[in-house]
């Protein structure tokens, strides 16, 4: 390697082994404080609750989704189901009239306006003490609600995240992401105890109606509306939690177009809303999400370019080596010298390498301890690795492209490919 | 505001920079000890050619039969790998440079006792001396290594003795200097008498050789003779 490229792994590395300590140190200071309940439970007080649902052509999964809704352990005359059809063009509204007979659904239909519009307009009907959205392709699980709500008798808690789970993950892809999802249980309950959560995501996250009342509706934020309203709050200094045994299940993408533009639009919202709210950066007025979660947000996306970068380089050599031995030798190979340790790549780097991916290895058994299920690893976590050191650069780069140029990436378009 | 006190954040980052430290200290540790056994094998090959210097010096004069091609090709080999590996991916560069000085002063000890054993004892002995570059990307030079790599696995008899034109080492200037090596016309191959320059294939130089040739050939048919005399005889028991 070269001295610049030396210098530039090891201060990448340095950060993103930081990172992955913070959040190590942090588990053991607070694992006893990470609430996990197999059982249902009853609450003292059931506040009001509404949920709103925003519809564009999901025909396919609406359904089940407003079902799992209704299939929640929660008293119904404490909850209200707000649907919103967002100008489907497919079939979505009929479903969603299907359901117009039950006492505490209301559905709507509007013109196409995107996401946050959509669930503005559910904010405007809502009376109850709580709100809350659910993505139409996620279902939640029956208990989800209860434990979600008993974290609000803590009355500084103004939002509380769940636990996002893969469901059925079927194909490579899908599998990929579920290691991810898993991972990030472990990363955002660590983020939650420093108070660095910056999302908020779509699928069930619940908030005091009063953060609306407050700090005013969702905006369009770069399409990534859930990742401003959480920024909003940190900068307002209200406290958002998560709640790890609240789990949601949610369809992932399937194909590598679908994934690249979901999180095309992800990256490049992280990345424009970041730089809207640089007010927190760096600031201890604001807590882990300005000194730890977006800066190192940061970081990690150019940490994953460049070892992509790393690797192809090291793959063209590869390459490159072979065919000038085919050249002068033709495809006939020696004998070979067999397996000596004085061969072993043995630099800093590998060791620095094997302390970070320890360390996220740690992580994900956590987080699939907390999502309720065995600890241990399974085949197909190699498919996080690979698809994230192969493809994830591509959306990376692009989202990067993008935001030099404010080239925005909408919700609707992510739709429009299934 | 909840979140982490900066006793906290200072308290990760000693911890991170101690496995910083730790990985560098074991990796530099390692490379040590790789260095170490290369060192270890560059006194065994000095002590073996010191030791055929003085065989011959005591012989040759007496007899010729005694004197045998020492069995030090081999190790030179092994030798040469692993020098090409620490260059590549150990960082002690000064070290690495004195250890590939040292190779090299070793590899023209034993090819000057190789010409007097072949001159005195009229023994046959096949070398191949090579000159390349590594101060420029010369992928000519990285052919013709895979190239005599080949041959040596090929022709046990065959000696190469490799040479980076860029050494700084006054030895290996006089050898470039009686060879007329330029640096503009690497790589370049001693081959008994005879000088070439650029890359050479495995059938050119065999042509060249014609006689290594003919004793692996021989070799061959010795080892089919010795085969098939003993499928006769398992045979001619069986049928007993």
């Amino acid at each position: 390697m070269g001295a610049l490229q030396d210098t530039i792994f090891y201060v990448l590395s340095f950060l993103s082994l930081y990172l992955q300590v913070f959040l190590l140190i942090t588990f053991l200071d607070r694992k006893e404080d990470i609430l996990i309940r197999r059982k249902p439970i009853k609450l003292k007080h059931y506040p009001s609750v509404t949920i709103i649902v925003p519809c564009y052509n999901e025909q396919g999964t609406i359904r089940k989704t407003v079902r799992s809704l209704l299939n929640l352990d929660y008293p119904m005359d404490k909850l209200d189901i707000v649907l919103v059809d967002d100008g489907s063009t497919d079939g979505t509204f009929t479903v969603l009239k299907s359901f117009s007979d039950i006492k505490n659904i209301r559905v709507i239909q509007k013109e196409n306006g995107g996401k946050h519009t959509a669930i503005n307009l559910g904010l405007e009907l809502t009376k109850t003490e709580l709100v809350g959205g659910l993505d139409s392709d996620s279902f939640v699980h029956k208990e989800a609600l209860k434990r979600i709500v008993s974290y609000f008798t803590d009355k500084e808690t103004m939002a509380v995240c769940p636990s996002i789970i893969v469901h059925e993950p079927k194909n490579f892809l899908q599998k990929a992401q579920k290691a991810e999802y898993d991972m990030s249980i472990y990363t955002k309950k660590m983020l939650a105890f420093l108070g660095g959560i910056h999302v908020t995501p779509g699928p069930f996250s619940i908030f005091r109606k009063s953060v609306f009342d407050t700090l005013g509706p969702y905006t369009k934020a770069h399409n990534t509306e859930d990742q401003e309203i959480a920024l909003r709050m940190h900068y307002a200094g209200y406290k958002i939690e998560h709640c790890p045994d609240a789990y949601v299940y949610t369809i992932t993408p399937n194909t590598l177009p679908k994934l690249y533009r979901q999180r095309l639009r992800w990256l490049y919202g992280f990345i424009r809303n970041a730089v809207d709210y640089r007010k927190l950066w760096l600031r201890p007025k604001y807590g882990t999400v300005g000194i730890l979660t977006l800066p190192f947000g940061m970081v990690s996306l150019w940490s994953l370019l460049f070892l992509f970068t790393f690797l192809l380089i090291q793959i063209i050599d590869f390459v490159k080596s072979k065919i000038l031995k085919v050249q002068a030798v033709g495809w006939e190979q020696g004998a070979g010298v067999g397996f000596e340790w004085f061969y072993m790549k043995t630099g800093a780097t590998i060791f620095i390498l094997i302390a970070i991916y320890s360390l996220v290895t740690f992580g994900l058994l956590i987080g699939r301890r907390m999502s309720g299920e065995r600890m241990r690893l399974k085949a197909s976590d190699i498919y996080f690795v690979l698809v994230y050191r192969l493809f994830a650069p591509l959306w990376i780069m692009k989202a990067m492209w993008n935001s030099v140029w404010s080239k925005e990436s909408s919700w609707t378009n992510e739709r429009k490919v299934k | 505001m909840q979140g982490a006190t900066g006793k906290r954040y200072i308290f990760v980052f000693i911890i991170t920079l101690a496995i910083f430290v730790f990985a560098i200290w074991l990796s530099e540790n390692i490379s040590n000890r790789k260095i170490q056994q290369l060192n270890s094998i560059q006194e065994s090959i000095a002590i073996n050619i010191l030791s055929s210097e003085t065989q011959f010096a005591l012989l040759s004069e007496l007899s010729c039969k005694d004197v045998s091609a020492s069995t030090l090709s081999g190790e030179l080999n092994t030798l040469s790998e692993k020098i090409d590996f620490s260059e590549k991916n150990l960082g002690n560069e000064a070290e690495i440079i004195q250890l590939k000085k040292y190779y090299s002063l070793l590899e023209i000890k034993d090819y000057l006792l190789m010409q007097k054993i072949t001159e005195r004892c009229d023994q046959k002995l096949f070398s191949i001396l090579y000159f390349y570059t590594t101060a420029t990307n010369c992928s000519e030079c990285v052919k013709q290594s895979f190239v005599l790599t080949s041959l040596r696995e090929k022709y046990p008899e065959l000696r190469v003795y490799s040479f980076d034109y860029n050494l700084d080492l006054s030895a290996l200037d006089a050898l470039v200097a009686i060879f007329k090596i330029e640096d503009t016309k690497l790589p370049a191959l001693i081959i008994g008498d005879t000088k070439t320059t650029g890359f050479r294939s495995i059938e050119e130089i065999e042509e060249m050789l014609p006689e290594l040739v003919k004793i692996r050939e021989e070799r061959e048919a010795a080892a089919l003779e010795a085969e098939t005399a003993d499928s006769a005889t398992t045979a001619k028991l069986i049928g007993e």
